[in-house]
This record gives structure tokens, sequence and C-alpha cells, in this order.
């Protein structure tokens, strides 16, 4: 068992009483890969499942093989065809876009003045801001609906892009302030000799040093906004102005007897896919240490 | 030509006093250090002066204008910080060209600054390097051009050699002096906690001495030139703190009294000092001090016990057992052969004596007395 442990821990020592220059069964190795197999397969399944159904049609959404008898590609034409599911994309890149750009702005600036400047209640205000993500959804509804009235833009993606600043803002405030307390003092300080105003000291000293922070929130931010369902549910009426979770919610057949579960799943992929991407694009800029050779190291 | 004038600054920190009463005056040109021991606040005098700190009380005036409530940038003045501070992202040209371009200097301007700056601290072909990309001898030459390209009247140094390697610091401390004589009219203030640059860089001497949350002590100990603090400090601390190693001291009371010469009974041993006896009674109780380089050994008529020996190769510094005094006296001696637990003739001369009142203060010593102090040191 001991010995087991041990070559799990990725010791390549051998065990007392191995014959030196015979290979041990690399028990450690096999059992790492089946883990990660076996974790890689539970948590892509229902994507696999989806795909799968997507290229099904007919009866054969009814039968569990994973790959499809006769694959189509029907069910992608049929959802664009449809319905304005392209104007539905575009409206969620648009909300998503603008979300993540605000937040992260808006957030930027908090956090210079949470994390640099020392002002009275500024524990209190920070607890406040992090309290505003404790509240669900369905209890700023209400108040949330007779806000967007009250502005006028009901029915509109800015009633969305508003709503969803509500749920992104308190994090992606947090994780900046985290992340810009970290940084040396003497930056702002040096900026501070340069003569340098505020923004520019944001923008321009600050926001490159914190872009690996700021890629991961935006990031959740982006993802945030881009799943959100019920403010989208609930701020807006017409087809056009529907974000891609609610429209693809709302995809129906003409009778209203059956669900288009072909559809369903063509419009869930596509759906999936710019996550998908934006994280691999962004991976690799999510780098750390940029700020090394700041000070002294 | 730019003039510091400091007068009666003082900075607390919620209630604790930092900084005390302190009234300088820099000379154009001039290279001042501000040198103490830990939380003595050299560090927020310069920042003080910077402008990255607000005095609690007093006026800053560089070249005649009130400072007090300007930005550190409308200063003229120029900073370099202890761990460099230089923008990570930018290039090394970048880290230099940004204050500039923020100035809105005409962009021939900023290249032709940069070029001098880079000739001056030999910085070719690094320009297009990140900060993380250099060593930290480059990184702390970049931390200087960048204080060089925005032509100041005054160069704020924070500690700037605290972060090299023994051999670098005494290189870039040379580079520093070099630096000063070249850009001539520019004054330097330049904080350490090392007396050894202190000492070979300063025109002047601030020496600063921690308050410990008293607010009725002077933060500056003394000021003046180097040898100055040297050979004639003003009183306890500063004769403590000036020289390596630190200055013996040894409770004594006054003997008798004469002219310029004062007698002292240092637990049965009898010494004569050359000093004033002005202010001085008898039976005052005293501290004497001498300097470890100062001790005469090997000759003379007090005899101790040698009770350790400490080889430094160039100096050997002797540990002498005094009857009735718990701390040895120390002494430096450039001879090799001296064995533990021997017994060796030594003499205090009294031209090397200090003498210190009860409150520290020292007993003034005469200039005549001073030059033949010089002569003993050769």
């Amino acid at each position: 068992m001991s010995g087991l442990v041990k070559a799990g821990a990725g010791s390549r020592a051998l065990a007392p009483g191995a014959v030196p220059g015979q290979p041990r069964f690399p028990w450690g190795c096999i059992g790492y890969w089946a883990a990660s197999l076996l974790f890689i397969f539970v948590s892509v399944f229902p994507l696999l499942y989806a795909l799968s159904s997507s290229l099904k049609q007919g009866s054969g959404l009814f039968s569990p093989e994973l790959w499809p008898k006769a694959p189509t590609f029907a069910n992608y034409s049929g959802v664009f065809a449809e319905q304005p599911f392209a104007q539905n994309l575009l409206n969620s890149l648009l909300v998503a876009g603008s979300v993540v750009t605000l937040s992260l702005g808006l957030s930027l600036m908090a956090a210079w003045a949470f994390g640099r400047v020392e002002f009275r209640g500024r524990g209190l205000l920070l607890m406040l801001i992090l309290s505003a993500s404790m509240l669900p959804q369905v209890a700023v509804l209400s108040g949330m609906f007779e806000l967007v009235r009250a502005f006028g833009i009901y029915d509109t993606l800015g009633a969305l892009i508003i709503a969803d600043l509500v749920l992104t803002l308190p994090f992606t405030v947090w994780v900046l302030v985290t992340f810009m307390r970290q940084l040396p003092k003497e930056l702002e300080e040096a900026a501070a000799m340069d003569g340098v105003g505020v923004l520019t000291l944001v923008f321009r000293v600050y926001m490159p040093l914190l872009w690996p922070a700021m890629v991961a929130t935006g990031l959740l931010a982006f993802i945030a906004a881009w799943n959100e369902f019920l403010f989208a549910l609930t701020f807006t009426l017409s087809t056009e102005a529907r974000t891609v979770p609610v429209a693809i919610a709302l995809i129906s057949t003409p009778s209203g007897f059956e669900l288009p579960w072909g559809k369903i799943m063509a419009a869930s992929v596509i759906v999936t896919l710019p996550l998908v991407a934006l994280v691999v694009v962004f991976q690799r800029r999510i780098v750390s240490g940029l700020s090394a050779g700041a000070v002294k190291g | 030509m730019s003039r510091i004038e400091l007068r009666g600054i003082s900075k607390r920190f919620g209630d604790t006093p930092v900084l005390n009463d302190i009234d300088l005056s820099i000379a154009p040109g001039e290279f001042c250090v501000f040198v103490g021991p830990s939380g003595c606040g050299k560090s927020t005098l310069l920042r003080l002066l910077a402008g990255l700190e607000d005095p609690s009380a007093g006026e800053i005036e560089i070249d005649g204008l009130l400072v007090n409530h300007l930005p550190p940038a409308k200063r003229n003045v120029a900073m370099v910080f202890q761990s460099y501070a230089l923008y990570p992202h930018m290039s090394v040209h970048q880290n230099m060209a940004f204050g500039l371009q923020h100035r809105k200097l005409p962009a021939a301007e900023i290249e032709r600054r940069i070029a001098d700056a880079v000739r001056i601290l030999q910085l070719d072909g690094l320009l297009q390097r990140r900060p993380k990309e250099l060593s930290g001898g480059q990184r702390q030459r970049v931390a200087i051009a960048r204080a060089i390209v925005r032509q100041p009247k005054v160069f704020l140094f924070d500690e700037p050699l605290s972060n090299l390697d023994a051999a670098l610091r005494v290189q870039t401390r040379l580079e520093i002096a070099r630096l000063h004589r070249a850009l001539g009219s520019a004054s330097m203030v330049y904080v350490t906690h090392d007396q050894v640059e202190a000492m070979t860089l300063a025109d002047r001497i601030v020496l600063l001495q921690p308050l410990a949350g008293r607010s009725d002590v002077p933060s500056v100990a003394q000021a003046g030139a180097p040898l100055a603090l040297y050979h004639h400090p003003a009183n306890r601390f500063v004769a403590g703190f000036i020289g390596s190693p630190a200055m013996n001291f040894v409770d004594a009371t006054v003997k008798a009294l004469g002219d310029g010469r004062v007698l002292v009974d240092a637990n049965g041993m009898c010494c004569a000092a050359q000093l004033s006896p002005q202010g001085l009674a008898v039976g005052e109780p005293v501290t004497l001090g001498i300097r470890p380089e100062h001790v005469l050994l090997g000759e003379g008529a007090q005899r101790a016990r040698v009770s350790h020996v400490e080889h430094l190769g160039e100096v050997s510094h002797v540990y002498l057992e005094l009857p009735g005094i718990s701390t040895p006296l120390l002494a430096k001696s450039y001879h090799e052969k001296i064995a533990l637990g021997e017994l060796l003739p030594f003499d205090l001369p009294a031209q090397a004596m200090h003498l210190f009142r009860a409150d520290g203060v020292a007993q003034a010593r005469g200039n005549a007395a001073g030059r033949s102090v010089e002569a003993v040191d050769g």
C-alpha cells in the first residue's frame, strides 16, 4: 500500500527490496489517468449528449446511442430559420460585451479607491458591495423592474445591461481590490512624482499590471451575463430583444404540443461555443507574475 | 540654484511623533545625507520633501518657493525609490519617457534627455528591455536615469543601495558621487542607515535620532560635515552612532578641573581629558568616551587583561577587561600577535577623550584638540 502511495506521489525512488534497473509497474500513473478520464467524462458527458442529440432527427432523438445513425445539420439551420436566432446571438454578445466593459472599467476605478485611497467608511462600503451579491436575483427582480420602467428602457438591451451589472460588479470589484492591494505602493508614488493624474494612473499604470486579474474576472463576468436568464426573461418582451438563453427556452414547435429537442440541443451547442472559444483564447493570457520586476526581485 | 529650507517641521502619525522641530537649510549643489538608526524618521523626512507626505507643522521651501501645498510633480524634485518602483510593463525607454510625456515636452527634447541619461549611466542596449529583464544594479541605474531626465533641482534618494550586494554597493556609491559632481548645480538629499555611505558621500550629514514617542526631544541630533560629527559629536547619541566599531563609554566622576583639562576617576582608573572644563563640577557623574582606534595598546601606565580578540585582517579588535567595569574596553590594533588572557599595557590619550554630562551633552573640545586627535589617527 505504501508503495502505491509513493508511486502515486510521483516518487521515482525504488522501494526497498526492488531490483535496480527493473521498472516497477506504474500503478500510480495508471490511477492518475483513470481518475482524470473519469472526471473528464463526467463533466463533458452532458455536452457530448447535447451535441449528439443536435445531430439527430425525428424518432432518432429517442434512441440513446451517442453516435447518431443518420447525422444531419437540419436542426442547426432550423434554429436560425424559424426564429431570429442570429439576432438573439448578437443581443447576447452586445449585452455580455457591454457588461464586461462597463464592469471592468467601473470596478477598476472602484478598486483604486478601495484599495489605495483611505477614506472614512471604506470597509463599510466594501461590505455593502459584497452584500449586494448576497441578494438572490428574485429578491431584486420586482424593484429592478420598476427601475427599468422608470428609465423607460423596458424591452431594450439597456435594461439587461444595467440589471446584469448588479450581478457582476460586486465580484469584479472585490477581486480587483484584492489584486490592487498587492501592487507595490511605490508605483503610485513614482507616478505621483511623474505628475500623472488619477485616470492615467489607473488606466496606464495599474490596468496593464492587473491585466491577468482583469482577464479572469472579465471572463467570469462574460459568462454570468451570457448565461443570465431571469432578468432577460423579465425585462424583454419582443422576440427581437431576447438574449440566447431566453430564446432557447422559448423555442417551440408550431403545434405547441411537443418540445423540439433537436433544435434546443443545436441552439445549446451554438451558445456554448463562444464561451469555449473565449476560455481557450484567454487562458494563455491569464499569466501571473507580470508584476515581477516592479520592485526588488 | 536651489536652496532647501525646512522651518519647524514636525510630523506625527496619529499620536506618535516621528519628526520633531526640524530646522534645516540645504545649500544649492550640496550633497546632504540623512542618516540614523531605523525608526528615526529619515525616510519620512525625505517623503515630506518629495511631497508624498504632508508635515504636521512647519514650512518647506524649495528655491524660495513655499511648497507645502504643491503636489510632488510641481516641486521640481525627482526621487529614486529604495525598491526602484520602475513601471514593470514598460520598457526602460518608456519608463524614462513616461513622466516627460505627461509634462507635454516635445518628442525631440525627450529623446535628447534620454540620450544624455543613457550616456551618463551607461544604459546603452538596455532601452528596449523590461525591468524584469535587468539585474539589480541595472534597475538601480534606470531608476536614477528616470530621475535625471526630469532635470530636477533636487534629487531625493531613499536608501538606493540597500538592495544591492556589497561589491555593487561600493561601485554604485562611486557612481552617485561622480553623478553629483557631473550634475553640479542640483542638490542631492540622500537617506541611508549606513554610516559608511553617509561619511563617504556627504558634504553634510544630518544625523536623526529616534523619538521613541517623546515630543520634547529634537529629531536632529547633529548636522554638520562628516569629520565634524566624527571629531566633535554634540552628544552621546552622535558619538555612539558615528564610527565603527562604536565608541567606548565608561562611567566616571569628575576628580579635578584644570585649564583645558579635566581629571576623571573611572572606578579607580584615573584619566585626563583635554577639553573645556566649563560647566563641570568636581564630583559630578559623567560618561567618558574614547574611540577604539584612539586607544593606544602596548604602551602607557594602565594595565588590562585581553578577554577577546577579533582578527579582521587589516586590523584586530581587542577587548580589554577593566576592573569593576562590566563592558570591556574595545581597542583597534595593528598587531596580530595578541594572545587571550595577556596582560597588556594601554593608554587613553587625553586629547582623544570625549566627555558627556549626565544629560548626554558633550563637553566642548577645542579645535586644537580636534587637530591633535587627527594626529593620533595617523
